[in-house]
């Protein structure tokens, strides 16, 4: 029977099914963090159970690192003890660490990939719900809470049951200035943020295929903000050339027999999936959100829509509420809203293609005067390292950005990186609920193109005319 | 976890769509090593007029609009909630704040796929009764004070009094776990041999998937 790329991913990590359909299902690799793992080792502690393969597991602080001044040590006292709380967890239970001073620290779903711990036909899990990143290499991945962290530490498998599977064509070619960022705010915007729930989407088509690795992460990566647990996109030469000789992946005869088994991982061509979608991408625009939902989002050129307008009693309530929390007017162009902070960074778009891509906007101009603060931080060590070696930092530094290290930083604020009350951002990060990025702070999810013409400009522009 | 039976107790309304797991519990609370002390900042941002920080002494100001600080739903461990509730981030700190503020249950036309799941494991019932039961349950809830209901898991149904207000679907597996206490862990235990064997297959197939990672720190 023709099998979708889901079912094969599936399939091959059942241990046992039971007869309501559940299945203990078979996990490759966990990465760790900070957050949500503490809960996860203390319980195994309790109950003086071990880890089942700790080699399996690959940890990295990144949630509550500082961005700066790391020398002068985790100054945040509770932040510290987490992170301390990660290392001697790490220690103890023979989990591999990327430590704070070490090049490979970075995002997890960063560090994942750029390492080759992420690898094709993989089950891979995180206590993070930005997991389904991975789902670009053809990799079935997502996001657990803390009780499932704990199972994965301990059995190396999980009770799930299977998803309903999704397929979003995105056919077309790109206009120039328009990127995977925006496909996927567009995807999201028709699906809503509940469209995907229950579902595992694959996201194909020639715009798919077209897309750096990088680009499928960042489409993958926000599979989540249409409710998918996972977002999926099949194996190709653009996956393979890019694991090629990364650290984790492996190598001679054994990566041979590796990449003639993932050129497998695709759809089969008639295989059958539960929701079938298609969005031409050929005319797409560059889109921003407007509200406390990622759904709620406009091409560039469009305006802030009237909750009046809105005939679900409920969605009008809630439209009203976005706006008022947003501070916005109904009717406002998208292009006269002004911002006091630029974010640059997140596991949505902190590799080293987002950086050149927001550093040829900048091309030696500088931060509007309305612009307090603009922010860059690189999604790894790594990634800060290749940029600066191609001189990005001076791109940004001399424009007037700041160049930190790498970390989650202001996409949650749970370090020092906040906005403060009132404060608008242009943000590449994945979430613009209320308070997300500081109590009271307010959120434009953009493109990095998008948010470093915001920075030079003040004010959202429409970076296909002007710029 | 907490064994889940039958819950009857007095509903509290929250009346918006797609409420986020950083609303329930916002970020600055994730910084905790320990399981407990969530409660207290359950929706902390609508909650209380002041910000919050955690480990915070000094008395915080209640914001008296909020539902959950109104006078008649003190004490109610039945939320009534709308569409794609427990959205967003993965933190199980949301189901365990919700647990320790004293809600048992959370009746929703939908729920968000990772919350749904962390709630089960934690012995917190999501039940999901069509949209324009929903409705009707809002405006009852409004229109009552004292408004409770009675959520069986056995029979799967929920009750106004001995009305039937409907039924709701859970995975058998699920419910039995609920019904018992039971934990993954123990489960998935008993199972080892089965999965030395899964491995022993996979390290044939897929031998790449076991190698021994280079570079480690």
């Amino acid at each position: 029977m023709a099998k979708t790329l889901y079912d094969k991913l599936w399939d091959s990590h059942v241990v046992r099914e039971l007869a309501d359909g559940t299945c203990l299902l078979y996990i490759d690799r966990q990465l760790v963090h900070e957050v949500t793992s503490p809960q996860a080792f203390a319980g195994l502690r309790a109950r003086a159970r071990g880890l089942w393969r700790p080699e399996a597991n690959l940890a990295v602080a990144d949630h509550n690192v500082p961005t700066r001044d790391r020398a002068l040590g985790i100054t945040d006292a509770t932040s510290r003890r987490q992170i301390e709380a990660l290392e001697r967890n790490c220690r103890d239970f023979h989990v591999p660490l990327f430590a704070m001073d070490d090049i490979r620290q970075g995002i997890v779903h960063v560090v994942g990939p750029e390492q080759g711990a992420t690898l094709p036909g993989m089950t891979i899990v995180c206590g993070d719900s930005h997991t389904s990143t991975h789902g670009a290499f053809g990799a079935l991945a997502y996001g657990v809470g803390t009780s499932e962290v704990e199972q994965v530490l301990a059995t190396q498998c999980l009770l799930q049951k299977r998803s309903r599977t999704m397929r979003v064509r995105l056919e077309g070619t790109l206009p120039k200035g328009v990127g995977a960022k925006d496909m996927a705010l567009a995807v999201i915007g028709k699906l809503g943020t509940a469209g995907g729930t229950g579902c595992a989407i694959e996201f194909a088509g020639s715009a798919v295929r077209a897309l750096s690795m990088e680009g499928r992460m960042t489409l993958c990566n926000m599979a989540i903000e249409a409710g998918a647990r996972a977002g999926l996109v099949a194996v190709d030469e653009t996956t393979i050339t890019y694991l090629a000789g990364r650290p984790f992946a492996p190598s001679g005869a054994l990566w041979e027999r590796a990449v003639a088994a993932w050129r497998g991982l695709v759809s089969d061509g008639d295989a059958q999936f539960d929701h079938e979608w298609e969005i031409d991408v050929g005319a797409l625009a560059p889109q921003v959100t407007y509200g406390t939902s990622p759904e709620m989002v406009v091409p560039v050129e469009g305006r802030v829509p009237d909750p009046a307008a809105e005939r679900d009693p409920a969605r009008r309530e809630a439209l009203a509420a976005a706006l008022a929390y947003m501070d916005l007017r109904p009717g406002t162009a998208i292009t006269d809203i002004a911002v006091d902070v630029v974010f640059i960074g997140s596991c949505t778009n902190a590799r080293l293609e987002d950086l050149r891509d927001a550093a040829a906007m900048i091309a030696g101009r500088r931060l509007a005067p309305g612009v307090r603060r603009a922010l860059v931080v690189p999604g790894s060590g790594l990634v800060k390292r290749a940029a600066e070696a191609e001189g990005l930092d001076r791109v940004f530094t001399e424009a007037g950005f700041e160049w930190r290290d790498p970390g989650c930083s202001m996409c949650l604020a749970m370090n020092a990186d906040r906005l403060e009350s009132g404060e608008r951002c242009a943000s590449t990060s994945n979430r613009n609920f209320e308070g997300r990025q500081g109590a009271g702070g307010r959120t434009h999810l953009v493109s990095p193109r998008m948010a470093a013409a915001a920075a030079i400009a003040g004010h959202f522009v429409d970076i296909r005319h002007d710029l | 976890m907490q064994r889940f039976e039958r819950e009857t107790g007095l509903v509290v309304p929250l009346d918006r769509l797609n409420v986020d797991t950083d609303a329930i519990i916002p970020k600055q609370f994730l910084k905790a090593v320990a399981r407990s002390g969530f409660g207290i900042n359950l929706f902390d941002n609508w909650r209380y007029l002041d910000h919050g920080e955690p480990g915070q002494e000094t008395a915080r100001t209640p914001n008296p609009d909020f539902v959950l600080n109104k006078p008649r739903y003190q004490g109610a461990s039945i939320l009534l909630a709308r569409a794609n509730f427990g959205c967003g981030s993965s933190r199980e700190h949301a189901p365990w704040a919700l647990l320790e503020y004293g809600i048992r249950a959370i009746v929703a036309p939908s729920f968000a796929d990772i919350f749904y799941n962390n709630s089960l494991k934690n012995g917190l019932l999501p039940v999901v009764l069509p949209e324009a039961v929903i409705d009707r349950l809002f405006q009852a809830v409004e229109a009552t004070v004292g408004y409770s209901l009675t959520i069986d898991l056995r029979s799967q149904r929920v009750f106004a009094k001995d009305e039937e207000i409907g039924a709701f679907a859970i995975d058998a597996f699920r419910r039995e776990c609920l019904l018992e206490g039971l934990d993954d862990i123990g489960w998935t235990q008993a199972r080892e041999a089965e999965i030395r064997d899964y491995e022993a297959r996979r390290r044939h197939e897929a031998p790449w998937l076991f190698a021994q990672a280079k570079g480690h720190s």
